[in-house]
């Protein structure tokens, strides 16, 4: 099998689909530019003509509508906003009309559409230029939603995707473009909701999505060099999500870290976690741990961004605190593991602004530090 | 003379002429239809029968029913929350709409929509959305599948003067401009966006100069007089059919009612006693009326006919409604297609 790129992965899909079914329009705003999507559109517009690969006006509402028409009328449209920031102009179609149209018409409809919405963010690009939206289209009812972290579930869930005859949000992250991975030539399709455990462990459950699964990976490496055997999963859907695949580990485990790439507040983190606290209470050892932006607006400094955004020592750094509570809560005075030693001094969870360090986070810190003593 | 005057002005003699009778019958019996019903609809509202939120068509008949005569099967219309003359004039069963507002798992939607969300597959209405505006780019988009595929067909979306403040219409008619896309953008211009004058809430007082903006054939039309619309919809229909690009229709028209359900709303100072009376007395379907029996087209006994078979049908639409079932809970699972 070959290696090739995320981005690279994408496009050869696009291609192989639009060549099959002459009923997918790739419909959006820049997909005839390399400046919006990268290269993962190369040679479609060359190739199938502007007909089919139709680049929009800066009208993201209409557009959305107007693609939904295509898919109530027969066609596949295949939508792409190539910054999620501008999807706030098209929450009206999505949310009041997209979603809602199957049910609302008793089911007569199929609203068949795949929204392909691109994180695009880091480079001081600020604000408006770098959100992640996942959990705000998780809350609406009636919109499917796809998260692949690596080429292969690129390929195989732009397929399921494409095949589902239900709005689905694919939503990528441009910080994977470049990332490479074994893919076959042929299509294939990944089913949607099904989640993948990535690396096997005993210890802790990190649960992750997109980009963060890479994270994650990196987590557990840094982890299994302290000693601590981490699972990650990677749920590659966020909606629905694999709750048997999440139970199954949890249940061996007892711990779990949910990393997101969005915002902590009714995020897929927390509903992750409130899932487990519904289902899984019994087996958990330990609270649930989320690592996600904090509740703050995307700075455009280097310096805020580091400290904006999660990594994989963010990660470990949960699932240790984790840890470290099960130890004071059951063995209080005692450390019984060797990495304990090492956990006192690293004892805070998730991103930490330099200057305004959530209070309660450091309380919270510090109280651990106190009771394991 | 203003074009509120030539709302009232009797239907010209020379106007029908080359329309063939049972044309003008299917004109004259969709608007009945549609008076009747909504009516009926309104009593039961009145009357604590029904529920769901009803936006009242009557007033507005002769548009949809001189615009959709134009129509066939494979056309696509998209409508709003006062979308049950739409529903009529393009020939939606009646079972299936009052077993929608009685909440019945029969009804077009299942019971899952009520009135606002109107919907006909079979004969073509796609939707209807309580979003002001937000079907008009389903309009476009379906329009787009016509010409993407190389077919004849239309797609036509009807709104209300009140969406012309809405930014999506704007984008909208851009596009269908730009793509030179099979799409007929109908504005009901009834004078009021709930409970606001047009002239309150719109700079532009001649709404169908907004599709010349973006270089669309436009057109005023009197949307009270159901001969004016038949005539004048048919060129422009055609026009966009055959040349595939879009248009851009104002009908002048009123609604009776008040924004939603049966009251008249004369004592909300919202319009005077005498504005509503004019245009009751000037009733679109008794000026259309007069003309078919002064030409003998219609006489006395078929008008009755007319009346009763309508009637009929409205009574068994009722009777299967009350016998029909309502939805079960597990509906609420049905949230994606297989």
């Amino acid at each position: 099998m070959r290696k090739i790129s995320y981005a690279r992965a994408i496009n050869e899909t696009l291609h192989q689909l639009m060549h099959k079914d002459k009923k997918i329009i790739l419909m959006g705003q820049g997909v005839t530019s390399p400046w919006y999507v990268g290269t993962t559109t190369v040679g479609l517009v060359e190739k199938f003509g502007s007909d089919r690969v139709i680049d929009t006006p800066v009208a993201e509402n209409s557009i959305t509508g107007i693609a939904a028409g295509l898919g109530l009328s027969g066609m596949k449209p295949i939508l792409v906003h190539p910054r999620m920031d501008f999807m706030h102009y098209a929450m009206d179609q999505i949310a009041n009309h997209i979603a809602n149209w199957h049910f609302m018409f008793g089911g007569q409809h199929k609203m068949s559409i795949v929204m392909w919405s691109i994180i695009n963010r880091g480079g001081e690009q600020a604000a408006q230029h770098s959100q992640a939206l996942q959990g705000i289209f998780m809350h609406i009812p009636g919109l499917k939603i796809v998260m692949p972290s690596n080429p292969y579930d690129a390929k195989g869930l732009l397929v399921s995707a494409v095949r589902d005859n239900n709005p689905v949000l694919f939503i990528d992250d441009r910080w994977l473009y470049q990332s490479t991975g074994y893919v076959p030539r042929d299509l294939y399709a990944v089913p949607i909701g099904k989640a993948g455990t990535i690396i096997k462990g005993r210890d802790v459950t990190i649960i992750a999505n997109s980009y963060m699964t890479v994270k994650a990976c990196k987590a557990a490496q840094i982890l299994k060099k302290e000693g601590i055997s981490a699972e990650v999963i990677d749920l590659r859907s966020i909606k629905p999500f694999d709750t048997a695949l999440i139970a199954e580990s949890v249940r061996k485990t007892g711990r779990v870290v949910v990393a997101d790439g969005g915002w902590r507040t009714c995020g897929v983190a927390a509903e992750i976690c409130a899932f487990i606290s519904e289902k899984l209470f019994k087996y958990l050892k330990a609270p649930t741990e989320r690592v996600t932006l904090p509740d703050a607006p995307a700075p455009a400094s280097s310096v805020l961004e580091k400290a904006y955004y999660p990594d994989e020592n963010s990660i470990a750094k949960a699932v240790k605190k984790h840890i470290k509570i099960e130890l004071s809560r059951f063995l209080p005075g005692v450390s019984i593991i060797p990495a304990a030693k090492s956990l006192r001094s690293t004892a805070t969870v998730g991103p930490r602004l330099p200057s305004a360090s959530p209070r309660g986070e450091r309380r919270e810190a510090s109280g651990g530090r106190r009771r394991i003593k | 003379m203003s074009i509120i005057e030539e709302c009232a002005r009797p239907v010209d003699k020379n106007s029908i002429k080359g329309i063939p009778a049972p044309v003008l019958i299917n004109l004259y019996k969709t608007m009945v239809k549609i008076r009747l019903v909504e009516d009926y609809i309104g009593r039961l509202v009145s009357g604590g029968k029904i529920k769901t939120p009803c936006h009242l068509y009557i007033g507005q008949e002769a548009v949809a029913a001189g615009i959709c005569a134009h129509l066939k099967k494979d056309d696509l219309v998209f409508s709003t929350h006062r979308s049950h003359g739409h529903y009529i004039a393009k020939g939606g069963g009646l079972n299936g709409l009052m077993a929608e507002v009685f909440g019945k798992v029969t009804g077009c939607s299942r019971g899952r929509g009520g009135s606002m969300h109107i919907a006909s597959l079979d004969k073509g209405l796609l939707g209807s959305s309580a979003i002001v505006g937000g079907t008009v780019p389903l309009a476009v988009g379906a329009a787009l599948s016509f010409f993407l595929q190389n077919k004849k067909s239309v797609s036509l979306s009807f709104f209300g003067d009140g969406a012309t403040n809405e930014g999506v219409l704007y984008e909208s008619l851009n596009f269908a401009s730009l793509k030179k896309l099979p799409v007929i953008f109908v504005c009901e211009n009834n004078f009021y966006s709930t409970h606001m004058h047009i002239s309150k809430i719109q700079s532009i007082m001649n709404l169908y100069k907004i599709g010349e903006l973006f270089n669309i054939p436009s057109f005023r039309i009197n949307g009270y007089n159901v001969i004016e619309v038949y005539t004048r919809t048919k060129d422009i229909i055609e026009n966009v059919r055959q040349n595939r690009k879009p248009a851009f229709i104002e009908a002048i028209t009123y609604r009776w009612r008040g924004h939603v359900g049966p009251d008249w709303d004369l004592d909300k100072e919202i319009r005077s006693k005498e504005e509503v009376y004019w245009w009751v007395k000037n009733c679109s379907i008794r000026r259309f009326e007069k003309i078919l029996l002064d030409e003998d087209i219609l006489d006395s006994s078929s008008r009755k006919s007319i009346f009763k078979e309508i009637r009929g049908e409205i009574k068994d639409a009722v009777n299967f409604s009350k016998k029909s079932p309502y939805p079960k809970a597990n509906e609420l699972g049905d949230v994606f297609s297989s």
